[in-house]
């Protein structure tokens, strides 16, 4: 008999010893003999990923093995599942989802080992102690509420239940893990900001350390998020690319707070201001994917995504969350007040407007969490449900980011401390204008004419026109642009990019339902759709009724869409696959309805101007988060001689009190 | 004042934590024993999702085991519980009737081209009247009757994997309703 899902359970076991071993000496072990219990916190934390990876890969053989005996795979896969599927079904469920998650905190973990020279070592020994606290408490929920290796023996079944259809595809292979990637990530700016306040250092150099591991966290949830909205996009087949579900909305507050994060951590480093707020900001943006963690996982709210409701779970992560998010909070309150500075700054000036940026974004955040949390406090107030609905989340959010575009568009032309109005300027007397008229100019193609879309496309320009003047200026002028800068302009243009998409895509797409036979004709805007017939194929685990569609656009060649109505064999359930012209300025969109007899057929034609830009935009956002970190002055922190040197009178200090 | 305030976000965070255990322990009142387990289903006469002009009344269900499931369009946790009850319709001869909760003719009947229809009947109860008559708190929830009309068990929230193992299926199996095991289309 295959013993391996034992082994595997022994790992996770294992994990979690080293990483009590390994919070215990992170944590504690500072003292005068401290040198062999910090070398030891380091390989403890490599042992806890070397465990983790062992238990995932033997999770994983069990999948492409079909070994049924094993409950979790039993529930998420079948034998007639493709292989790439059978390995990524591993995270199809909440079991294998939340190992994922573990395997990803300790690669964090792991990176922090690698750039821990970078760091004063208590520091980074500190960081490593508290990481692996928060990997215990996360190891101890999957050995005690969520055991993927559960057996079902002797009940062994024939064959597994099989994937959720809606998860086999593409987007479920790489969403998930991007996705973890950036809300464990921040469990990293967490660590220095909770050891900040421990060592009581709370100065320019720890949001220094803290910025590569934000960036490339944020940009990983910048990516996840846009996957997620692609994926439901062609996926769901009702041509939605954002449904402020909760499960979206928990993936949304993380991102969030951490976008506030990066430019306050920017401003603290450089200017030593919004020092308070920035630790605040660090400790909140990892407490909202803890959040996120509870309303997915506990079925305190139920959408799509949500897994199986077990109160077990629910009751756990709400005891951790209270452990976790109520102790920093805590430390914070008592440790973060000696931190305020005074320096001064006018309104017209760098640190002013990425004010404006923290109060928009965090305002942002506080509508997302009330939209999500509400309906659960109303329910505990009256006994009844209700519902709040996307006009709820577009009454605030469209303003919210039009003033946030806005404040964008100013960032090039102003400096730190204070700007001159002559710099000013040109903004607003020129390149204002510009985007005033070229704004003014797209609106004129556009169908319905809204103002809110005018004023986005406007501002949109705006920040395109006065970026584009800045990176002008500064290649004229010969002068360096240090990649950080360059990955700030990047980022900023791809916000500009996913406004207009979204303006345009969310007012200007056409959708037509038909009744359709074969051989008729309909037309979607300025294009002719013939429906062609329809045909039975047969994938690896369904059968599908395949509709044939010629699509000629106006002046354009025709091209064929194939959308399908597939019946998945394990479950029996009905999926609808859309099939999607894409393209750079705009998709058209087709999928079946119910055939309604005769041959007929109910047929949804979408066309969506620029939908791409909104995820092309996030994905500039995420290079440009990502080009900031490649930046020399994070790769040049290594022998910064005043860290060691204070360093060593600490170690003395110690030496002298203990 | 400025050290007093430091402590504000940890005030907001117990305020969530204090929803968020509320919310949490609703959950127990899914578990509960509504009032109505082990009395016979309400008489209604509501009418039918397909055919407006015609009436179901509690007669039409009789006869067999049925489940009578309430779901809505505008519920996120219905379209999650879907695929369970399509396969629960493909590999059983229990009776399923929908009850439309609250909902628009038109949406309800695009959703279950878009996704299947798994019921025997579905009627419409648009302003909820049925729901007060049936203690419905929201959607989805589920309730077993056996042939006489009898609710021998109700689950308020979805019916997955797990509800049907442990709750349904053994208490069906009793009224000589079981899974069939039926061969893979296609085969292996």
């Amino acid at each position: 008999m295959n013993m391996l899902p034992e082994f595997g359970q022994i790992s996770l076991a294992c994990a979690a010893c080293l990483a009590l071993a390994a919070a215990v000496t992170g944590l504690g072990g500072n003292g005068a003999r401290g040198e062999l219990l910090r070398r030891s916190t380091v390989s403890m934390v490599v042992g806890q990923f070397v465990f983790s990876t062992v238990a995932f890969a033997i999770l994983v053989t069990a999948f492409v093995n079909d070994d049924f005996s094993v409950e979790y795979v039993a529930n998420n896969s079948n034998s007639l599942l493709p292989w790439y599927y059978k390995i990524s079904a591993a995270w199809g469920g909440h079991e294998g989802s939340f190992l994922l998650w573990i395997v990803i905190m300790t690669l964090w973990m792991v990176a922090v080992v690698v750039r821990r020279q970078n760091y004063p070592q208590r520091f980074a020994n500190r960081v490593l102690g508290i990481l692996s606290l928060l990997n215990l408490g996360f190891l101890s929920f999957a050995f005690f509420t969520s055991n993927p290796f559960t057996r079902l023996i002797p009940m062994t079944p024939a064959d597994g239940a099989d994937l959720n259809p809606l998860l086999q595809d593409f987007g479920l292979i790489v969403h998930p893990p991007l996705l973890y990637v950036g809300y464990v990530g921040l469990a990293v700016p967490f660590a220095f900001a909770v050891a900040a306040l421990l060592e009581n250092r709370l100065d320019a150099a720890w949001s220094r350390w803290s910025r590569p591991w934000t960036n490339v966290a944020w940009a990983a949830l910048t990516l996840g998020i846009a996957l997620g909205s692609w994926w439901a996009y062609y996926e769901l087949g009702w041509g939605g690319w954002w449904f402020w579900d909760p499960v979206e909305n928990a993936s949304f507050m993380p991102w969030l707070a951490a976008t506030a994060l990066i430019h306050s951590l920017a401003v603290t480093e450089k200017r030593g201001t919004f020092k308070s707020w920035t630790l605040l900001l660090a400790i909140a943006a990892f407490s909202l994917s803890l959040l996120g963690a509870f309303i997915v996982r506990s079925g305190v709210l139920t959408s799509v995504h949500a897994f199986a409701v077990d109160p077990e779970r629910g009751s756990y992560i709400l005891a951790f969350l209270a452990l976790v998010v109520g102790g920093s909070l805590t430390l914070y309150a008592l440790r973060g007040g000696g931190v305020r500075a005074a320096v001064g700054y006018q309104l017209m000036s760098r640190e002013f407007f990425m004010l404006i940026n923290n109060v928009i974004l965090v305002v942002s955040l506080a509508v997302v969490l009330w939209g999500t949390l509400a309906p659960i406090g109303y329910e505990v107030l009256t006994g009844s449900r209700i519902s709040i609905g996307v006009p709820f989340f577009n009454m605030f959010f469209v303003p919210l980011m039009l003033a946030l575009a806005a404040a964008v568009s100013l960032v090039p032309v102003l400096n730190w401390k204070r700007t001159r109005w002559a710099a000013i300027k040109p903004a607003f007397a020129y390149a204002l204008p510009l985007a005033v008229v070229g704004g003014g100019l797209t609106l004129y193609f556009t169908e319905p004419r809204l103002v809110m879309v005018a004023l986005a496309l406007m501002l949109a320009a705006w920040i395109v026109v006065t970026h584009a003047n800045d990176i002008w200026k500064r290649v004229r002028a010969r002068s360096s642009m240090p990649l950080s800068y360059a990955g700030m302009t990047i980022a900023h243009l791809g916000f500009a990019m996913s406004v207009i998409g979204v303006a345009v895509t969310s007012t200007q797409s056409i959708e037509a339902d038909r009744r359709m036979a074969p051989g008729d004709q309909t037309e979607l805007g300025t294009a002719a759709v013939q429906f062609v017939g329809m045909q039975q194929v047969r994938g690896p685990n369904y059968v599908a009724d395949q509709g044939n569609f010629i699509v000629t656009p106006a002046g354009g060649s025709p091209y064929s869409l194939k959308p399908e109505k597939r019946r998945y064999l394990a479950r029996g359930s009905i999926m609808t696959e859309a099939a999607i012209n894409p393209g750079f300025m705009s998709d058209t969109y087709i999928s079946l309805g119910e055939p309604l007899g005769d041959g007929a057929w109910a047929v949804r034609l979408h066309f969506k101007p620029l939908v791409r830009w909104v995820w092309l935009g996030c994905l500039l956002m995420a290079l440009g988060g990502v080009m900031a970190v490649a930046d020399k002055r994070y790769r040049r922190l290594r022998a910064r001689q005043d860290a060691q040197v204070r360093e060593v009178h600490e170690s003395a200090a110690g030496q002298v009190s203990t | 004042m400025s050290r007093l305030s430091l402590f504000v976000p940890l005030g907001v965070f117990v305020l969530i934590l204090v929803v968020g255990w509320f919310g949490f322990s609703l959950d127990d009142r899914r578990q509960m024993p509504s009032a109505l387990i082990d009395k016979p289903f309400p008489e209604f006469a509501a009418p039918s999702l397909y055919d407006q002009a015609r009436t179901v009344t509690r007669a039409d269900i009789l006869g067999r085991p049925t489940l009578v499931n309430v779901w809505a369009t505008w519920c996120t946790t219905c379209k999650a519980e879907h695929a369970e009850l399509m396969r629960i319709a493909e590999r059983t001869d229990v009776q399923l009737v929908g009850v439309n909760y609250k909902d628009d003719v038109a949406k309800a009947q695009r959703w279950l081209a878009d996704f299947g229809d798994p019921y025997d009947m579905v009627v419409v109860d648009p302003d909820g009247v049925l729901g007060v008559e049936l203690g419905v708190t929201g959607a989805p929830e589920t309730f077993l009757l056996d042939g006489e009309g009898k609710i021998l068990y109700k689950r308020v929230a979805d019916v997955n994997r797990r509800i049907w193992r442990d709750e349904l299926a053994p208490r069906l199996a009793r009224l000589g309703i079981v899974e069939k095991d039926l061969p893979e289309q296609g085969g292996r």
